[in-house]
């Protein structure tokens, strides 16, 4: 469904992406793992045309993504919930979520606000909250709702669990089990959390210094001793 | 008294037209941080067409003012729109990501223009006192009315439309935005857009009201506009309709009481006074968000 070819990304001179080669089959959750600075966010912001990745290819559905401007991505089914949620602040949680629905057919918004709503009922309770009072652990849950409004046939999540508490991890967690195989949303997971992501994904890769260094399946990597001393240290439990 | 109420309708009036200008500035460096120093140009240009649309009407014969004063809102509203499309592809969009420092559009110099015959005419005595009375023309009234009109619009328009929420959403995080699907160029576009369209309709008013115009009324208007907008706080749309307003009353009052020629130095002292004790304007406060 979303393969990813040769990329190579750079920001000004700096080399982001050094040759990565990714795919993410349909139905799949497939988790990156990998230390701060490898290159996860970027990949992703790749994916979605910002930055544009200097070689290589993003072959969507078969197409060469590359190229086409960001808003449009959206529109071909790709959805991605950034780096730092990037909720707006000064609007309500509905308003958000409308927002996530810019590329939908506006006919369906009101089942699919109700869709959301059941998946995280905390958000209806906060509906006319401005984004910028939420908690953490509501502002991942907006920015993931936000990002299934527009009804993405595959999602981009970045490091969802970052800064939450382990309870709200779980249910974060557990969510995107419930949107992978009741709605079959694929699913690529960018995480620092290895474990969760890894015992969560059907395939995981890791990427180190802008290219991949492992691949396999989520078990296998788990139970991989290069992995385990490297992003495991003290990952059990959390 | 009386004529403290003559200089409070006068100063509306005069804040009317700046609020207008003002929302222009306040929109655009809400949306991509930059002060569009084109504007008051725009609104130089908006009382130009003005005029020659007068002209032109006027000798087709076309005399029925209502008639007269819609063709003239319509076509000014036009080509000013066109013109800040312009501005903002031409000018504006190769710089963005660049350095925040835009560059000063100055207009070409030319000479002054004859004034008009007054369109609107008569009025209606407000309060009649002893030595003094106190006249509210109706084109004060149509002045006052349709930026009334014009800034509910614009409320409305920003609170409760998409593009609206677009024009938000891009204020507050473009990159964001644009992954969720939100054209962000073209809503760029439409700010500029909109903006110059109420420079327009601020430029045909102020060609009715004061009925000579000429090639530099942009630079004072735009400036007196830009201090209205940082006066109520930049970013901020009823910041800038108050930074209008107040500007409009300090000047009228400062002109009928002081100096007439210090009315200028009155307007930007007290925008000093309002910057130093609150740096972010009178309606404009600092984002406090939380991570």
């Amino acid at each position: 469904m979303l393969v990813i070819e040769g990329v190579q990304t750079f920001y000004g001179a700096v080399h982001a992406l050094k040759g990565v080669d990714l795919k993410v089959g349909t139905g799949e959750i497939v988790a990156l793992i990998g230390a701060n600075g490898a290159g996860k966010s970027t990949l992703l912001m790749t994916i979605c045309g910002n930055p544009k990745p200097r070689y290589g290819r993003i072959l969507f559905d078969g197409d060469d993504i590359v190229g086409i401007p960001t808003h449009l991505l959206v529109r071909r089914g790709l959805a991605h919930a950034p780096e730092g949620r990037r909720i707006f602040p000064r609007m309500s949680v509905v308003e958000n979520l409308r927002l996530g629905a810019v590329a939908a057919d506006p006919a369906h918004f009101s089942s699919d606000l109700e869709r959301v709503f059941g998946l995280f009922p905390r958000l209806k309770e906060r509906r006319d909250q401005r984004g910028g009072t939420l908690s953490g652990g509501e502002q991942q849950m907006l920015a993931i709702a936000r990002a299934l409004m527009s009804r993405p046939r595959v999602l981009l999540l970045d490091e969802p669990s970052l800064g939450l508490a382990p309870l709200v991890v779980k249910q974060i967690f557990a969510i995107i089990e419930e949107i992978n195989k009741r709605d079959g949303v694929t699913v690529l997971l960018v995480e620092q959390n290895a474990f969760h992501a890894l015992r969560l994904a059907h395939r995981g890769y890791v990427l180190v210094n802008g290219q991949i260094a492992m691949t396999g399946t989520g078990q296998d990597l788990l139970a991989n001793e290069q992995i385990r001393s490297a992003y495991l240290e003290g990952g059990h439990g959390r | 008294m009386e004529y403290f109420l003559q200089q409070l309708i006068n100063g509306v009036t005069l804040g009317a037209i700046y609020g207008l200008i003002a929302i222009g500035y306040t929109m655009v460096y809400g949306i991509i941080g930059m002060i569009n120093f084109a504007h008051g140009e725009i609104y130089m240009i908006g009382a130009f067409i003005a005029v020659i649309c007068f002209a032109l009407l006027g000798m087709l014969g076309i005399t029925w003012i209502p008639l007269v004063l819609i063709i003239v809102l319509l076509v000014s509203m036009c080509l000013t729109a066109l013109y800040g499309w312009t501005v903002e592809r031409i000018a504006y969009r190769p710089l963005r990501g660049s350095f925040r420092l835009a560059p000063l559009i100055s207009a070409a110099q030319g000479a002054k223009i004859k004034p008009l015959q007054p369109m609107v005419r008569g009025g209606f005595e407000v309060m009649r006192g002893e030595t003094f009375t106190v006249n509210a023309s109706y084109l004060q009234v149509i002045i006052v009315l349709m930026t009334v009109a014009l800034m509910a619009g614009f409320t409305w328009l920003i609170a409760a439309t998409p593009l609206g929420r677009a024009q938000r959403a891009c204020e507050q995080d473009r990159v964001m935005a644009s992954l969720l699907g939100v054209h962000t160029d073209r809503t760029i576009s439409l700010t500029f857009v909109l903006g110059a369209i109420l420079a327009a309709v601020a430029g045909v008013m102020v060609t009715l009201y004061y009925g000579v115009v000429d090639f530099y009324i942009g630079f004072l208007a735009g400036l007196k506009a830009f201090t209205a907008a940082v006066l109520g706080g930049i970013g901020s749309l009823p910041g800038a309709m108050l930074g209008g307003l107040l500007i409009g009353l300090i000047e009228a009052f400062w002109s009928a009481y002081f100096s007439i020629e210090y009315k200028d130095v009155a307007v930007f002292a007290i925008l000093v006074i309002v910057l130093i004790f609150r740096p972010t304007g009178l309606l404009g406060s600092p984002d406090v968000e939380k991570v």
